[in-house]
């Protein structure tokens, strides 16, 4: 689409196209393979995992997405605790991230003078260049034994009736998973509300005011006006905390279980396939293995597909705003 | 140059003896008086170090329409937001001297209650797009807290009444602000200002972006509104400023050349440089 424009209002003339640019057609063309390219290699990608994990789709058929026996020596598998961990670690992740990142948002584009906006954003910036081992290293070392003695003891003394907080602590489980995934989460979401909302239009913020709004109540507008891109970029955040691994790994627990405690240890998607593929010996595990795999690519696309929608939706009336 | 501190020295002598103006020889108009809605005395405004405003004193009649023309960047917008503190609002500006709405400093006042009592609409209209309409025009009033719908929905038909709105958006109140045209979106931002009832409202060229019927809509709408309303309208197009105000102030160079009755300033303006900018002759 892009390119078509392009060559319209660039070349103006078709005859100019045919003869002299034939730079263009190439660059476009070139342009054009890469883009299907990329579609191959999602599709190649899709088959591959399919035929490879075949032999557990045909013994388990649905049953693989909704039974949570993981027995290798039977050679019986069951997804639902994967599926299960990564979705609850992933959306715990978000419910503290996403107010959080918004009030950093939020502080650095509205409120914070110049002198601070800057540095702090370097920092926010700095925490998404950490690998994801360092974060796991620190969850295990610093965070998990912090939860196991001041907070988890607290949580089941004082919530202990509520089935959310039940059981020993471990320090190492749900809770602690969401957390440090939270983190990892945050400066994706951060960074890119603060562009959001910086790019909020200042004639949008100055309506506000001169309707005799509140700074907060201004801030609310633009809030409202910058909501399709903060949805963005919580998805983004989302896709990240649903494929994480490895910092995940070594906080979670490792266990196969479906606890509604947050407290309990538990075992995510991506955590199966790192810690089980170099030991998967039977072909009927690997293949189960790589079902998870094409579940969690699913998974992905499905959530990218639907945070799509949702933009869409939510950017449907501002762009005829644009237009004007 | 010799012609603006002439006039400036007769302001300063105005504020002493205000019945000894040229100006008001002619028509009785007094460039600052003390029972005007609204008194500039002395502003002077600054973006960081660059000087918008030098030394404007005039002051605003109630329930009539000013017009402030001027060439661009003579500080037209600055003077406008001055009066409901919106200049404070931009980083590193500054402004001294003193703002009267009824007697009362308004830079003494909460900056939040004198914007609900001095409504602006802006030279572009910008409705909130992710509002309806009605929404839109209720922004204000739910800011304010009210949120009972009765109340609400009587302001909201009552608010697009007066911007002569309400004929055209009364069967479509819950579609987007954004999907109406730019004149119909500048007139609901008015309705918007006025439904938070507003004393003054001022308006930065508010159609300069708008096509010929919308601007003559506008102006239509001016006319009327002047009954309740105190307006002051920032534009560079003469004939709307003769056509809509009852006074024009002519600003260059962030300085006040000539303040008079609208008929005062077009037919028979004091200074040359008044003519020369009406007339064309530069700006
Ligand atoms: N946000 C701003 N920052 C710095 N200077 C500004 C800003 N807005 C206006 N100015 C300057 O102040 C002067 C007056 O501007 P303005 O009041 O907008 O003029 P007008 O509305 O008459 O065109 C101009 O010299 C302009 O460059
Ligand atoms: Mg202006």
């Amino acid at each position: 689409m892009e390119l078509q424009l392009h060559e319209n209002t660039v070349t103006g003339s078709k005859q100019k196209l045919h003869t002299h640019n034939f730079g263009d057609v190439v660059f476009k063309n070139l342009l054009r393979f890469f883009a299907f390219l990329i579609l191959a290699l999602v599709i190649l990608m899709a088959y591959e995992m399919y035929a490879t994990s075949r032999l557990s789709i045909d013994k388990f058929g649905w049953h693989f997405f909704v039974t949570s026996i993981w027995d290798p020596v039977q050679k019986n598998f069951g997804a639902l605790p994967f599926i299960y961990g990564t979705l609850v670690s992933s959306f715990i992740a978000l419910l503290i991230a996403l107010p959080l990142s918004l009030g950093i948002a939020i502080f650095l584009s509205e409120i914070a003078p110049p002198f601070v906006e800057k540095p702090v954003s370097f920092l926010v910036e700095l925490l998404a260049g950490i690998p994801s081992i360092v974060y796991g290293i620190w969850g295990f070392f610093v965070m998990v034994p912090w939860l196991r003695k001041s907070i988890e003891p607290g949580l089941s003394k004082y919530f202990g009736t509520l089935p959310l907080f039940q059981g020993a602590p471990y320090g190492v489980g749900m809770l602690a998973a969401g957390i440090i995934l939270s983190i990892m989460i945050l400066p994706i979401i951060t960074s890119i509300s603060r562009d959001v909302l910086k790019a909020v239009p200042r004639s949008q913020k100055e309506a506000a005011l001169a309707l005799g709004s509140t700074r907060w109540e201004a801030t609310r507008i633009a809030l409202s006006y910058a909501r399709s891109g903060i949805i963005g970029a919580t998805i983004l955040g989302l896709g990240r905390a649903l494929g994480e691994t490895m910092a995940v790994t070594m906080v979670i627990g490792n266990r196969p279980t479906i606890s509604a405690s947050l407290l309990a240890p538990s075992y995510t998607m991506a955590s199966v396939l790192a810690n089980e593929f170099t030991e998967a010996t039977s072909d009927m595990y690997i293949s189960a293995l790589i079902e998870i795999a094409l579940a969690l690519f699913i998974i992905t696309i499905i959530v990218n597909t639907f945070a799509r929608l949702l933009v869409w939706a939510a950017t449907k009336n501002s762009e005829s705003f644009e237009r004007l | 140059m010799e012609s603006i501190l002439e006039i400036q020295e007769q302001q300063s002598k105005l504020k002493m003896t205000p019945a000894a103006t040229p100006s008001s020889v002619l028509n009785n108009f007094v460039p600052v008086s003390d029972d005007h809605k609204i008194i500039a005395r002395d502003i002077n405004a600054y973006f960081g170090k660059v000087q918008a405003l030098k030394n404007i004193s005039l002051s605003i009649p109630g329930n009539s329409v000013v017009a402030i023309i001027g060439p661009s960047g003579c500080g037209k917008s600055t003077f406008l937001r001055s009066i409901n503190r919106m200049h404070e609002i931009i980083p590193g500006s500054k402004i001294t001297g003193s703002l009267t709405l009824d007697g009362q400093d308004i830079y003494q006042m909460d900056a939040v209650m004198v914007r609900k009592r001095i409504g602006m609409v802006f030279q572009k209209p910008n409705p909130f797009p992710t509002m309806s309409i009605f929404d839109n025009v209720a922004a204000g009033l739910k800011m304010n807290g009210m949120r009972r719908k009765a109340p609400l929905k009587e302001i909201v038909e009552k608010s697009l009444r007066q911007a002569a709105l309400w004929d055209e958006v009364k069967d479509s109140l819950s579609k987007g602000g954004t999907s109406l045209s730019g004149g119909q979106q500048q007139r609901l931002c008015i309705a918007r200002t006025l439904a938070v009832n507003p004393e003054v409202i001022l308006m930065d060229e508010p159609a300069s972006a708008l096509d010929p019927i919308s601007t003559s809509k506008i102006e239509e709408l001016i006319y009327e509104l002047k009954k309740q309303y105190t307006i002051v309208i920032v534009t560079h197009n003469m004939q709307q400023a003769a056509r809509v105000s009852d006074f024009t102030a002519f600003f260059y160079l962030g300085q006040l050349i000539e303040y008079d009755e609208t008929k005062a300033i077009f037919t028979n303006p004091h200074l040359k440089q008044t003519e020369d900018y009406i007339t064309g002759r530069f700006g």
